[in-house]
């Protein structure tokens, strides 16, 4: 278990390897640059002189060692070319908690909803309630987010003035509402359909017979008896959720204009603001990682099969 | 009928269709799809379309009426050509993709179910490192970095089909077929080489389990080569799950290109998918609804479609998975 462990984490770091290396080289090979601008040419003697100034002069591989090394040793995520004077982890400090409380609510209301559906409808199969269940899930998954956000901004924002249209502020749930059940709907819809075929799965096999025969009460053998197996592949999808909220969060956030990493991102990449970009990226890995590793972990938890090998 | 005829009717693809004929949501599925696609395919060529991409401002944001059948959008294009010439790209990358990534995924998942031991060990420890890898984001780096040598290859191929005293009309009319191409076959070619991972696992579990059978070991004991085993015994055996996934694969990859496009980064403006479509049409939906309507109501029709045909030949072709 604890090796087990200790594996995976070393693993995460191999990943963010990996991935500082993609997209260091990645941001070298993209055209232009904040200081190649074409509508604001700048002379070429201070342009030199800026790129001296923020290393950009020297040759890639010497950029990537001292890059790897102020990630490393100074834990120094550099300045903002396109915001001049700021820190990228001022940056990150600053977007960081609007995303996060996204994806966080988001998630809650992917689970809030998708798993009851998906249970309702294993319980009742093929049965109406089946049947509506996973028609709604499958309406989230084939409807984008793109086109949700924008109708429900329209409806609840606009016409009824009910909730905030757009933008983002913590002190003011309303703003909230929107936005996470954007993000949330689709995963919501995943998760309600691994949910149905795990329970159909544990509700279908010899344990489940015994126990009604023997006159369990039907909630409590759906409580104590089925969810916990039932529930394997929905918590196993939870990780892979978590990064396709993440992902999305960058669509959510450029419809509903909020100012977290997402938009941060898109901005830095349309000027070429490497360390933005650079910075962003790794801590998108890192939360992916982290929930990959949680979801092993409640993996563990819920399946003892789970815990001896690997 | 004899015995043989009746017993070769019980053969796992004729029960499979079988099956599938009598599941009335991937029946009504795959009518859709083929109307879908015929229209996208055959309208452009029959000529009585609206262009897609002249513009007519006299007649903007027209309703849907008999001579535009979806209606304009803001410049006085015609919707319904739009989304029908949308739908050729939308389509043909979600296929082009779907089949770079179902190609690698089976070539790599075969190999790594086959050879086992310490090289698949290695093989599946790669696939779990590019699962924690931020997709979306990678891909939007991605994008904006092969840019220019799209750009470059566009004039290349532009080049080839134009001859050196041609007009500026023909030299664009030729770059409107063909920069649409040129621009998003690299990147979706580059999506489809990144998202081959599910399908590497599922063809790895699958072969696992044929590779067991007694007639591999026969084939073996008749001294045939492990590439001739692999590929003409095999996986011939696992093509069930395949083709499954291959359907659920092409909604994705189709969504996944929509959300590009939705964030600037896929088709380019004037060209249509129906990812810029629904972008447009969610820009402007406040003057002109039908414009994210129509886009949208193909889209997600083909998204449905799809993924319900995909299901329905789960259950048709892989009954172990299909318990109720």
């Amino acid at each position: 278990m604890l090796a087990n462990i200790f594996s995976r984490l070393l693993q995460g770091l191999l990943v963010l390897f990996v991935l500082f290396t993609v997209t260091f080289f990645l941001i070298k090979a993209l055209p232009g640059g904040p200081f190649k601008s074409t509508e604001r040419a700048i002379p070429e003697h201070i342009r030199a002189k800026i790129e001296a100034y923020y290393g950009l002069d020297k040759p890639t591989a010497v950029q990537y060692v001292i890059q790897l090394k102020n990630y490393i040793i100074n834990q120094d995520l550099g300045t903002s070319l396109r915001l001049e004077g700021r820190q990228v982890s001022e940056i990150i400090g600053q977007a960081f908690p609007v995303s996060c409380m996204l994806g966080v609510v988001a998630m809650m209301v992917a689970i809030v909803i998708g798993i009851p559906l998906g249970v309702i409808a294993a319980w009742k199969k093929n049965s109406w309630m089946d049947y509506s269940a996973m028609a709604v899930a499958m309406i989230g998954i084939c409807i984008p987010s793109f086109v949700v956000g924008p109708v429900l901004a329209d409806q609840f924002g606009r016409r009824m003035s009910l909730l905030p249209a757009m933008g983002w502020d913590a002190t003011h749930p309303t703003s909230w509402i929107l936005p996470s059940i954007t993000l949330g709907l689709a995963t919501a819809a995943y998760l309600s359909r691994l949910t149905r075929a795990g329970m159909l799965d544990i509700l279908n096999q010899d344990f489940t017979r015994t126990a009604r025969a023997k006159g369990v009460d039907s909630f409590r053998l759906l409580v104590r008896h089925c969810l916990r197996g039932g529930l394997i592949p929905a918590v196993a999808f939870i990780g892979p959720a978590f990064a396709a909220i993440i992902s999305g969060s960058v669509v959510i956030e450029s419809i509903f204009a909020m100012p977290g990493l997402g938009l941060h991102f898109i901005k830095a990449i349309q000027v070429g603001d490497a360390p933005v970009i650079l910075g962003i990226v790794l801590l998108y890995g890192l939360l992916i990682i982290t929930a990959n590793f949680i979801t092993d972990l409640l993996g563990m938890w819920l399946n003892p099969r789970l815990r001896g090998n690997r | 009928m004899s015995a043989v005829t009746a017993e070769k009717n019980n053969s796992l693809w004729s029960d499979a269709r079988h099956r599938l004929m009598r599941n009335r949501a991937a029946l009504i599925s795959l009518i859709v799809l083929t109307v879908i696609i015929f229209c996208c395919l055959v309208l452009p060529l029959l000529g009585f379309l609206h262009d897609p991409n002249a513009q007519a401002l006299p007649d903007k944001n027209l309703a849907p009426s008999g001579a535009h059948w979806f209606g304009t959008d803001n410049l006085g294009r015609d919707i319904f050509a739009r989304v029908v010439y949308g739908g050729r790209i939308s389509i043909a990358v979600g296929l082009i993709t779907t089949l770079v990534s179902v190609t690698i995924g089976v070539c790599y998942g075969a190999i790594s179910g086959y050879v086992s031991g310490r090289t698949d060990a290695i093989m599946m420890r790669i696939v779990d490192i590019l699962y924690a890898l931020p997709f979306l984001i990678i891909v939007i780096l991605l994008g904006k970095t092969i840019e220019p040598a799209t750009a470059k290859l566009t004039d290349t191929v532009v080049g080839w089909f134009t001859s050196a005293d041609a007009s500026v009309e023909s030299i664009n009319a030729t770059r409107a077929w063909i920069e649409p191409i040129t621009t998003l076959v690299p990147l979706f070619v580059a999506i489809g080489a990144l998202s081959w991972l599910t399908v590497s696992r599922i063809v790895r579990a699958q072969v696992q389990g044929v590779a067991k059978q007694e007639f591999v070991e026969a084939a073996r004991s008749l001294g045939l080569g492990n590439f001739r085993i692999l590929f003409r015994h095999i996986l011939p055996n696992t093509l069930g799950p395949i083709i499954v996934y291959t359907t659920l694969t092409i909604p994705s990859v189709m969504l996944f290109e929509a959300t590009l496009s939705f964030l600037g980064m896929g088709v380019k403006p004037p060209y249509a998918s129906w990812g810029n479509l629904i972008n447009e049409g969610a820009n402007l939906m406040l003057s002109n609804i039908w414009l994210l309507f129509f886009p949208t109501l193909l889209f997600s029709a083909t998204l449905f479609a799809l993924n319900f045909l995909g299901d329905g030949l789960r259950d048709a072709l892989d009954p172990r998975s299909a318990k109720d």
